[in-house]
């Protein structure tokens, strides 16, 4: 696979797992608002699946298209963080685990509006409008929910605190990182850090919200060494009607 | 409407009139009927009559997402801008374009343009005024300047979304109704 193929398959992954996480809220929402919300922002996810995926089918030029990748691959070669694959738990839990993704997501999308590859530039500058809502939602349901009932805090401390070892691996830099950067200009991980913990360290001092100590990083999504075990489980909801009925439409 | 008898005889009472679709009848686009375009003015004049599937009184150029017609003899090539990236509506307008461009003796062909990309200030000043009259607050900087029904500043936001990716839900103090506001992107 070529670093472009690769760093394609990353970014789509990304959206198509979040998307279809988030999907999964559909009807089972808190309340009528967060149920739209979350499913509105998931169709968002998708629709940025369809672009970086259809790049990447036709930068691999192997015949296959966007919905071949996303319904035809299994586990390991999924290059999504691992983040993104962890299960929904209750609303607060998913609403950490979008908050931590988007401001990365939000970052990463800016440098992408920058680089050389057109295509890629055009898709980010589609998404990255889509995303700043999605980055707002996150952060003003993180301040609410933490600061909030004593119930709510400690449900979103626990969030932080499970997902804060997902966190590192955002920021962690390879050689498909270092190629594209140096090819087209794209952002490299290391650098989106610290802007990263100006934008959501202090919306968690807003949200009374302690962050947990360590630098712990749980790693092997974006490589596809070592996925958790929840990927698997969710792609065989996911990809089940593609897989029993192949080609199936309406 | 008229209430119809069952077999057995027995009347069932009429059932109600679905509720008149707020806004203008005469906002709505309307299908092609007449000879075949032969200009491009034309081509755009059967794109204006192509409403959004979401929001029926506003057309497809309306919404500001066709970005070029050309017509070379028959072949008409649409390049369309989509909203936003996930928004269903969007497979169902590209159909529709198809359908009414064929029906007016064309050959369709359909372009889709990311970039640069689609932004509430292509909406035209007719679509807005439409969104209005439907019930549906159109963009604006600072979100929402009035209520659409009874026209009130006192309005305050119940969720960043709404019905569609491209609106949030808003409600009235004034009236009390609830509304759709098209959100500024």
């Amino acid at each position: 696979m070529s670093d472009l193929v690769t760093y394609l398959t990353r970014l789509g992954d990304n959206t198509l797992v979040l998307g279809h996480r988030l999907s999964e809220w559909c009807g089972r929402g808190p309340a009528l608002e967060e149920d739209i919300a979350l499913a509105n922002t998931a169709l968002d996810l998708i629709g940025q699946t369809q672009m970086w995926l259809g790049y990447a089918a036709e930068a691999e030029a192997k015949g296959r298209t966007a919905d071949d990748l996303a319904m035809g691959r299994d586990v390991w070669d999924f290059r999504n963080l691992l983040l993104l694959e962890q299960p929904n738990g209750d609303f607060g839990r998913t609403i950490m685990r979008s908050f931590l993704f988007d401001h990365w997501h939000l970052l990463m999308l800016r440098g992408l509006t920058q680089v050389s590859d057109a295509r890629m530039a055009g898709i980010a500058a589609k998404a990255v409008k889509e995303v700043a809502y999605h980055a707002d939602r996150s952060a003003e349901l993180v301040v609410g929910l933490g600061d909030g009932t004593e119930e709510s805090h400690r449900r979103m401390q626990d969030a932080l605190d499970r997902l804060w070892p997902y966190v590192g691996e955002m920021f962690i830099g390879d050689e498909v990182d270092a190629a594209t950067a140096a090819e087209f200009g794209a952002p490299v991980p290391d650098m989106l850090r610290a802007p990263w913990d100006d934008a959501v360290l202090p919306i968690l001092a807003q949200a009374t919200l302690t962050v947990p100590d360590g630098a712990f990083a749980h790693q092997g999504g974006k490589t596809g060494a070592r996925h958790t075990e929840h990927l698997g489980h969710m792609l065989t909801t996911m990809q089940w009607l593609h897989r029993a009925y192949p080609g199936a439409n309406w | 409407m008229v209430a119809s008898g069952l077999s057995g005889g027995e009347l069932v009472t009429p059932r109600p009139q679905p509720a008149p679709v707020p806004g203008s009848a005469a906002d709505r686009p309307r299908r092609h009927t007449g000879p075949t375009p032969r200009t491009e003015a034309e081509v755009w004049a059967v794109l204006r009559q192509i409403p959004d599937p979401e929001i029926p009184v506003i057309s497809i150029t309306d919404l500001g997402i066709v970005r070029s017609v050309t017509l070379t003899g028959r072949v008409a090539r649409v390049t369309i801008t989509p909203t936003y990236s996930g928004c269903p509506a969007t497979g169902a307008i590209s159909l529709a374009i198809e359908l009414a461009l064929a029906d007016a003796g064309l050959r369709p062909v359909l372009e889709t343009q990311i970039d640069p990309p689609w932004t509430t200030d292509w909406l035209s000043a007719e679509g807005r005024a439409k969104l209005r009259r439907y019930g549906i607050a159109p963009p604006h900087a600072a979100g929402p300047d009035a209520c659409p029904r009874c026209s009130s500043p006192n309005i305050r936001r119940v969720s960043q979304f709404g019905s569609t990716p491209c609106k949030s839900a808003w409600q009235c103090d004034a009236c009390l109704e609830p509304f759709d506001y098209f959100k500024c992107h």
